[in-house]
């Protein structure tokens, strides 16, 4: 069964006029749609944040004060010290602690979807524009692994080679990389029934130059989308994998290491459990957001909807006497 | 060959890699000593153990014995669980086999799993046709809030929220444990917030797919009731997307389990393999994957089945790839 | 457009069936407020065949499936009467309506094929139809189904009432199709091109089966086509519309004979004659507006041979120009002597 996917790819002769529509217009069209332009604002807020968090943060995040310990958000110290999200059991600035712990989950994020993304393309372009047997057998992968429950692989994976931050991207990138191939793959075959290849082969181009400059950069938006939702799942993988105590080891922190140290102050201080996880809800619900509308965008179907001026409600067309 | 009996092949072949991918990663790229004693163990310890369990053999030589054993249901012995003493000591007594305990840990899981799974899907059907009845509606609106926010959403962290407002302020359910129905309250609405919100979706757009049909017109036309051509003529075209979705859901279930039953101390599966993790107990690990992975084909293979029942026309051959 | 009910309620004709008075649809989609109907009258007597000619887009079936009460609305808007048996269904509570389709007014489509539904045996569809509305039991409902089966010549029907729409041809989906719509002898049928989707021969078939169904029950019977062919041949009385307006209403014969618009001039003179009194085939020049552009004044006048300045100021209203006859033209009266 070698299961064509189409269920995610774009027609694909709408690709050229997308590309011809300029950065200025998406940016319109961002603005103009108020939840994925907060959303997009939130994400760059803070990259921002988890980059700088050594001189923006307001406190050392790993500065014990235990004159200050369990302060409730909005909060000030004995010494006078204000602490927005509150303190932890230690006394440490909750604030400062998620900024970089925040840099911890966005880089775990962001390297597994580049890892996994560069495996899964490569491997998904070659096999559709390759075919034969290769496709065959990747594909065969591919279905075989995405059946299996990747949560508990990697956690036995984990298991026996030890927690880590860069066991995490290693095993992200072992188990994730499927998704990718299989768009990549499709959207090969998809592009290489068209004129422009066929064309490209004609005056003789090699096959590292049809991938490279043809292929590739028709497949870049379908690829982005996939790659933002794929953050917000390793995000959160990297969560659940770190609050079983199988990821993030301290004294590095990211937010699901947080939220199971919190946990054991549930009765008495909930700030240190619902604020590190609604850091992972907002972050994933922003990606989801800002992929959503990158989709919308990039779909022949739905894009005249952002790219031309918003209508003027109930404004009959005709008059009718 | 039959679709099914294919299908059924492939999922055999499938379990077959996952234990040896079990057998290659515990064996080969761990030490299974070093794993089970820690590396503080003696030198002395870990030959014993080396030899007790045949790690001394050459390797194809331990992996025949491991499969050999495996059809015979016998996935090795703990010397971890139900023992109280010192690990090397415990070397020296029988062990207990693993894979009963496993076993024993099932209904737990699927009580939890199920009552997740019976909630989400029915309320999730019946927020999705609404939704699809009335577009742009509140509920409509409803409907998408409740699945954006669910795949943003890590599960043990809502089962803690849930833990602050209803055990510590309210305190009106358990935090937690195993025996009464409020004790599976909590856990099973945490566990049931992604697949409500997954499947609500799917069978929105399922069903906004269905009832632009013409077939539907047709069936308002000779006068069939509004409720009898959303919930019998549109949803049962509507099954093949929502079951799939189902079907995925419920694997998903059952290794988020895993966590859900961590936050709630509810003795499934999920809970022995993450508390066997802790004691550096392989062979209940791998007991307990092998069964749950098992059990994940088990629910594809399911699925695959539900396609031919469901729908008259299927095309066995050239069914699309499921999403 | 009242005149021309008054004419023809007038003569000899028994008061009419359903009588339909300035009947509008409107979407609201994306792009603004779009018209589909804008305005119809009509009315149909009992045992009557009426004819609806026009083309793709021309508010036709919109128009009737807003009397079946198949619109959406929102986004969709219907405004007018359409009077049944005294009362104006429009305005009916959905439960009352609902109990009037299939009941006395059922219909039928266009590709019959999908139509149906694919997941449920013809059987269980023809026999759900009684199932609900005359609460019969299984095996009643059953017998019946295949009764009616039997009437619409479907071969076999005791074996194939188990089968799936995809196991039947186009044609017999169809007959399905008019089995359903037949199962509670409705006084109206309204059949939305029944035959595009099928062979020449098929369609000839299941026309034939309609009028002599037609025949014994004496219902009266709404053929929405753009098959002028199939109106000369079956039809009583014809109404053309166009852009979402009836432009002309007349006996079929007379209708053929001489046209009072340019749209129906048009539309004959484009039709293939068999007997070949004409070598040349005449095309409607330029395409019908789109439902968002409609032209000021007359919407044919972009297309129209005959046209004077006045046709694009002013909308034409539709007006009498003889016996039972109307048409929506400054110039109809001049049309047959062109």
């Amino acid at each position: 069964m070698s299961a064509v996917q189409t269920n995610t790819v774009p027609q694909v002769e709408e690709h050229d006029r997308a590309a011809s529509i300029t950065g200025r217009a998406y940016l319109s069209a961002l603005m103009r749609d108020r939840v994925a332009f907060i959303a997009a604002i939130f994400l760059t807020l803070l990259l921002i944040a988890a980059a700088g968090a050594d001189f923006l943060a307001p406190y050392d995040p790993n500065r014990a004060n235990l004159g200050a310990r369990f302060i409730a958000p909005f909060g000030t110290a004995r010494d006078g010290g204000f602490h927005l999200l509150g303190t932890d059991e230690l006394g440490r600035d909750l604030f400062s602690r998620l900024m970089h712990g925040a840099r911890v989950s966005m880089s775990i994020g962001l390297l597994g979807a580049l890892c996994s993304g560069a495996v899964g393309i490569t491997l998904g372009v070659l096999a559709g524009f390759y075919r034969g047997l290769l496709e065959d057998l990747l594909m065969r992968a591919v279905d075989g692994m995405m059946a299996l429950p990747s949560l508990l692989i990697a956690l036995f994976i984990l298991f026996v080679i030890g927690p880590g931050f860069g066991n995490l991207i290693l095993i992200f990138t072992l188990l994730h990389w499927m998704v990718f191939a299989r768009m990549a793959r499709s959207l090969t075959l998809n592009h290489q029934q068209h004129t422009y290849i066929t064309a490209a082969r004609a005056i003789g181009a090699s096959d590292t130059r049809i991938i490279l400059t043809h292929l590739l950069p028709n497949m870049v938006s379908p690829l982005i989308v996939l790659f933002t939702l794929e953050i917000a799942v390793l995000i959160l993988s990297e969560a659940s994998l770190s609050f079983l105590g199988f990821g993030v080891q301290a004294p590095q922190s990211s937010w699901g290491l947080m939220i199971a140290r919190g946990r054991e102050y549930i009765s008495s201080a909930w700030w240190l459990v619902v604020m590190p996880g609604a850091a992972i809800f907002l972050t994933a619900l922003a990606l989801n957001l800002v992929a959503a509308w990158a989709r919308a965008i990039t779909d022949p179907v739905q894009r005249w909807r952002w790219l031309t001026p918003p209508r003027r409600k109930n404004q009959p067309i005709e008059d009718d006497e | 060959m039959p679709y099914l009996l294919r299908r059924f092949i492939q999922s055999f072949i499938l379990l077959f890699f996952l234990i040896s991918f079990v057998f290659v990663v515990g064996r080969i790229i761990g030490d299974p000593a070093l794993i089970m004693l820690g590396t503080s163990a003696s030198e002395t310890a870990l030959d014993q153990l080396r030899e007790n369990l045949g790690l001394n053999q050459p390797i194809w030589q331990q992996y025949l014995v491991f499969l050999s054993d495996l059809t015979q249901g016998d996935f090795g012995v703990s010397f971890r669980y139900g023992f109280s003493m010192m690990p090397s000591d415990a070397l020296r007594s029988e062990g207990t086999p693993v894979l009963p305990i496993v076993l024993s840990r099932l209904p737990a899981t699927f009580m939890l799993a199920g009552t997740s799974l019976v909630f989400a899907f029915s309320l999730a059907v019946v927020l999705g046709c609404l939704a699809a009845m009335h577009p742009r509606s509140w509920i409509d609106n409803l409907v998408n809030v409740i699945s954006l926010a669910s795949v943003s959403l890590v599960q043990f962290w809502l089962g803690l929220i849930l833990i602050i407002i209803f055990s510590v302020h309210m305190g009106i359910l358990p935090t937690g444990g195993f025996g009464t129905w409020q004790h599976l309250i909590l856990p099973a609405l945490t566990l049931a917030a992604r697949p409500l919100g997954r499947i609500s979706q799917v069978v929105r757009s399922a069903m906004l797919d269905e009832l632009s049909k013409p077939y539907i017109s047709a069936a308002r036309a000779k006068g069939v009731p509004e409720w009898r051509v959303v919930f019998v003529h549109a949803l049962k075209n509507a099954s093949i997307p929502i079951v799939t979705i189902t079907g995925d859901e419920l694997s998903q279930l059952l290794t988020g389990a895993m966590l859900v039953e961590t936050v709630f101390a509810w003795p499934g599966v999920g809970l022995l393999l993450i508390d066997s993790l802790g004691r550096r107990d392989l062979p209940m690990v791998q007991a307990g994957i092998c069964v749950v992975a098992a059990l994940v084909i088990f629910v594809n293979l399911a699925v695959d089945f539900a396609y031919t029942v469901l729908n008259p026309r299927i095309q066995m051959d050239n069914r699309g790839g499921r999403a | 457009m009242r005149a021309m009910q008054q004419s023809e309620t007038q003569g000899a004709a028994p008061a009419p069936l359903l009588d339909v008075r300035d009947l509008r649809v409107t979407f609201d989609t994306p792009h603004g407020l779009v018209r589909a109907v804008g305005g119809v009258s009509w009315t149909l007597s009992p045992g009557e065949t009426l004819g609806i000619i026009g083309e793709s887009g021309s508010g036709k079936s919109v128009g009737l499936e807003a009397i079946m009460g198949l619109i959406k609305t929102p986004p969709g808007h219907v405004s007018g009467q359409v009077m049944f048996d005294r009362r104006d269904v429009l305005t009916m509570p959905e439960r009352d309506r609902r109990q009037l389709r299939g009941e006395k007014i059922a219909m039928i489509f266009q590709d019959a094929m999908s139509a149906l539904n694919p997941s449920l045996t013809v059987g269980t569809q023809i026999a759900e139809v009684y199932r609900l509305r005359r609460k019969c039991s299984h095996a009643d409902a059953e017998r019946k189904a295949i009764e009616l089966m039997d009437r619409v010549k479907i071969p076999s029907a005791k074996t194939r009432i188990g089968n799936y729409p995809h196991e039947f041809s186009g044609g017999m989906c169809q007959r399905v199709m008019i089995a359903t719509a037949l199962a509670l002898n409705p006084q109206i049928l309204i059949a939305d091109e029944p035959t595009t989707a099928l062979d020449v021969t098929v369609q000839r078939q299941i026309m034939t089966l309609l009028a002599e169904l037609q025949r014994e029950d004496g219902m009266a019977l709404v053929l929405i086509t753009h098959d002028l062919g199939l109106v000369a041949e079956t039809v009583d009385r014809a109404m053309v519309m166009y852009a979402g307006r009836l432009v002309e209403s007349a006996p079929v014969s007379a209708l053929f004979e001489v046209p009072s618009h340019p749209y129906t001039r048009g539309l004959i003179r484009s039709m293939p004659r068999i007997d070949g009194a004409s070598g040349k085939l005449h095309a409607i020049g330029g395409t019908p507006p789109a439902a968002g552009r409609m032209p000021k004044g007359c919407a044919f006048h972009p297309r129209c041979e005959m046209r004077v300045e006045r046709c694009g100021i002013e909308r034409p209203n539709l007006r009498p120009v003889g016996k039972n006859r109307a048409a929506a033209c400054h110039l109809a009266e001049e049309i047959p002597h062109v």
